[in-house]
């Protein structure tokens, strides 16, 4: 083989390897979707269905009134979003104000809280649930979102904070110093300064926070009793009912589920890694 | 938020205002704060959170695991027992336990290698593929990446499905020497993959491998684009063979990203949970617990043991700070923080 020869094929089989791994990939996710859109005798069958050749809507329209647990599916989507946003605005605050501390002040303490910031990162979140869940019993926010909102703020901020750290150390102090000498005051340069500066990373750690409390089965599934206050994870679980599954429905769920979080996650990807092994990848 | 600026150019506008700054920093600020405290008082919140939502229910979890805590405790009409070591002997000598550890730590074994490998192989090809391949192929794995963990298990469990899961058709298409049906059956179909404890670890073993190897690509990608070229160069110029340059150089030069990228993903796997809770509709199957499956089962089941799920997740948990040292001496070792 000549050596062009041998080049195209190398670059033939990396080609395909990365088919592959894209098929792999998307395979499952599109399994998903198509089924939300096939009819039932294209769903119940020990055959390959690789299209919906009959396209339906009859899924989404079912989860969307008709529901599970008798409420629709907008209730426990809506219910997501509460905790989420909630989470988000509460808890990405927070995380400003201590890395700002962190990143920006030098003070006793600082290496301990940062130690304790990781470690509590990893915490199994299973295991807090068990003392949260009588917490939040005594003090009357059971079965009430905003309980579940503080548990998901206290999950979400060690991380949050571990991230945000690094969009405020990139900011160059040097322009804080020169709003000061210019007279500005520390609020003020905060607020007009590294605010704006920062804000793209605010954006990253509360796009990462929704996703988590978007996604939180254990919380929700335990501190939540009546069906009233269920989140899309929990209300999934009801579509496998006794009679068997009914897959049409609970594909849509999931397919309606899954769209913010993958709309968010291509817009975050890169920050989520950065965070995740600060300092081990250079470049 | 103008007149803030205004009124404060105002009050700083007599000569050398940089000047007259240095001089009072030290002492007290025109705001009447010391600048020392600053930085505790913009922590005082996520101190609160984290002493008071994190620290302390753990303080909680290890107090509980030596009381009786059932349901009389959660309606608050009878105070916690003390039990001593009860729940702790219960579990120890309960079978459940045992399987349940075991499942853990064989399951997080065989799913972080995987992923490894797996994440380590597409990291490679990603960085050897043409620019709009490599995009085109990460935005796939995105797809995988992003999918929530309880999602994930509705996905796994359909392709797993005895009767119309796409796993038992696949299956049947090989030829039989390769994936002969199990035995007493003419075909795969029926195959119930998630009644069994083995056969449900499979499937959970694919959904986490699908749904991580995607974070460690991207991160071997970017660890990769940080080798220097000139390095390759020399190892060219040296003679050196495609897997020599690969294993002394790529390796090396990745060790640390690996390091961390291990230890996250024993970490996560440890305590997988919504993917498991899907693929075996919840906690009835009770060989197939893992630790936090067990621990959730014992706390939340009727009649409610709180008492004995906080000795369980104890047993988890000392386990994952044993590993989080690891990861904290990784991360304290590379970065001047």
């Amino acid at each position: 083989m000549t050596p062009l020869a041998r080049k195209r094929l190398g670059k033939i089989l990396l080609n395909t390897a990365g088919v592959l791994v894209f098929l792999w990939a998307v395979f499952p996710v599109y399994w998903m979707v198509s089924t939300g859109f096939k009819e039932n005798d294209q769903i119940f069958t020990t055959e390959f269905i690789p299209f919906p050749t009959h396209f339906t809507f009859d899924h989404f329209e079912r989860v969307l009134t008709e529901g599970v647990a008798n409420n629709s599916i907008w209730l426990y989507m809506r219910n997501s979003a509460i905790v989420a946003l909630g989470t988000v605005l509460i808890g990405s605050a927070f995380a400003l104000l201590s890395a700002t501390a962190i990143a920006r002040f030098r003070f006793k303490g600082r290496g301990a809280f940062l130690v304790v910031l990781l470690i509590v990162q990893m915490l199994p979140s299973e295991g807090l649930l068990i003392p949260l869940y009588m917490m939040v019993k005594r003090v009357g926010l059971g079965d009430q979102l905003i309980g579940l909102i503080v548990t998901q703020v206290a999950l979400t901020l060690p991380f949050g904070v571990w991230m945000l750290r690094t969009f405020v150390a990139a900011v160059p102090k040097s322009l804080e110093e020169a709003a000061w000498i210019d007279g500005a005051g520390r609020m003020t340069t905060f607020w007009k300064v590294l605010f704006p500066l920062v804000a793209p990373g605010l954006v990253a750690t509360s796009i990462f926070s929704f996703i988590t409390a978007w996604n939180d089965l254990v919380f929700a599934l335990y501190l939540m009793s009546g069906s009233e206050g269920y989140t899309m994870p929990v209300a999934l679980q009801y579509f496998f009912g006794q009679k068997g599954v009914d897959w049409g429905a609970i594909m849509a769920g999931s397919t309606l589920m899954t769209i913010p979080v993958v709309v968010f996650f291509l817009l975050v990807q890169r920050r989520m890694v950065s965070g995740l092994v600060a300092g081990a990848v250079k470049g | 938020m103008a007149d803030t600026t205004t009124v404060a150019r105002g009050r700083d506008s007599s000569p050398a205002p940089g000047h007259r700054r240095k001089k009072s920093a030290g002492r007290v600020r025109a705001s009447g704060m010391p600048v020392w405290a600053i930085p505790y008082v913009l922590l005082v919140p996520g101190l609160l959170v984290i002493a008071g939502l994190l620290l302390y229910p753990m303080f909680q979890l290890a107090v509980m695991a030596f009381q009786k805590v059932g349901l009389a405790q959660i309606r608050g009409s009878r105070p916690a027992e003390w039990v001593g070591l009860d729940n702790f002997e219960r579990i120890l000598g309960n079978d459940i336990f045992w399987s349940a550890l075991r499942n853990t730590v064989v399951f997080a074994f065989v799913a972080v290698a995987l992923t490894l490998i797996m994440g380590t192989a597409v990291g490679v090809l990603l960085h050897r593929l043409g620019k709009k391949m490599s995009l085109f192929v990460v935005i796939g794995c995105m797809f995988a990446w992003a999918v929530p963990p309880v999602a994930q298990g509705v996905i796994w469990r359909s392709l797993f499905d005895a009767e119309a899961g796409i796993v038992n058709w696949a299956l049947n298409l090989l030829p039989d020497w390769l994936a002969a049906p199990p035995t007493g059956q003419s075909s795969w179909t029926g195959t119930p993959w998630l009644n069994d404890t083995f056969t449900l670890y499979v499937a959970l073993t694919v959904c986490v491998v699908w749904a991580g190897f995607p974070f460690i690509a991207v991160s071997v990608l970017a660890g990769l684009k940080g080798i220097p070229a000139e390095l390759y160069e020399a190892a060219r110029v040296d003679g050196s063979g495609p897997w020599r340059t690969f294993t002394k150089i790529t390796l090396p030069m990745l060790k640390p990203v690996f390091a961390v990228l291990t230890i996250l993903s024993i970490i996560w796997d440890f305590k997988v949970f919504s993917q498991l809770y899907v693929l075996m509709n919840g906690p009835t199957n009770r060989d197939g617990f893992n630790l936090s499956m067990y621990a959730v089962a014992e706390a939340f089941k009727p009649p409610q043991k709180l008492g004995t799920g906080a000795a369980i997740s104890i047993v988890l948990t000392i386990i994952l700070l044993l590993i989080t040292i690891v990861y904290v001496r990784q991360i304290v070792k590379q970065e001047e923080m």
